[in-house]
């Protein structure tokens, strides 16, 4: 999976935030995402981790994300 | 019991809960090392429980927490997060606060595991 599709999916479900995603290992498969947003605003840790995993619901689930970092700021 | 009981039963009644890939002494994975790491430096008792022996674990698990990936770490059957919540907690000292607040300050540290299996009827 293109860094740049998982970038696009991130400002698709956060239109305001601020993305970042790194390719860990070269072998477009293990990100670290880095996602500022308004919509994380009063959330908990795991409700804004939970956003971040609906937006790439699609690749975790077909396994195109082998393992996924995340990082939220709201 | 039906596997979904069997993991249900497990997050209820232990403490700490983890589901990793691997055993403690073993860790198949990079995160389920990061997250039993932070649970064990944060003196959490903790009760391992692998997902690899059958891909329906997880399927069941993930189904139940509305959580994807692998480790999961539950305290008295409240899901905290995964690896890198339970690093981020951990860090800031609120994962030692919250094991505090749930199990008692001087609570004893034991690392144990549990197999969850699909068993005929």
């Amino acid at each position: 999976m293109a860094i740049e599709t998982i970038r696009a999916l991130l400002e698709q479900a956060f239109p305001d935030g601020d993305v970042a995603v790194v390719d860990r290992t070269g072998g477009d498969d293990h990100f670290h995402v880095m996602v500022e947003s308004g919509a994380f605003a009063g959330l908990s840790l795991v409700e804004q981790h939970r956003l971040v995993n609906r937006a790439l619901a699609d690749p975790l689930a077909d396994g195109s994300i082998h393992e996924l970092r995340i990082t939220t700021k709201g | 019991m039906t596997l979904r009981d069997q993991i249900r039963n497990v997050i209820d009644d232990e403490p700490v809960a983890i589901f990793i890939k691997g055993t403690p002494d073993r860790p198949a994975c990079g995160n389920s090392m990061r997250a039993l790491q932070a649970l064990w430096n944060a003196g959490a008792p903790i009760t391992a429980i692998d997902v690899l022996p059958d891909p329906q674990i997880r399927q069941e698990l993930s189904s139940l927490s509305d959580w994807p990936t692998i480790p999961q770490v539950f305290v008295k059957g409240e899901l905290i997060g995964g690896a890198d919540i339970t690093e981020e907690l951990f860090a800031s000292g609120e994962l030692g606060r919250k094991l505090d607040e749930a199990l008692g300050e001087e609570r004893e540290q034991v690392v144990k595991t549990v197999s969850v299996a699909a068993t005929a009827a």
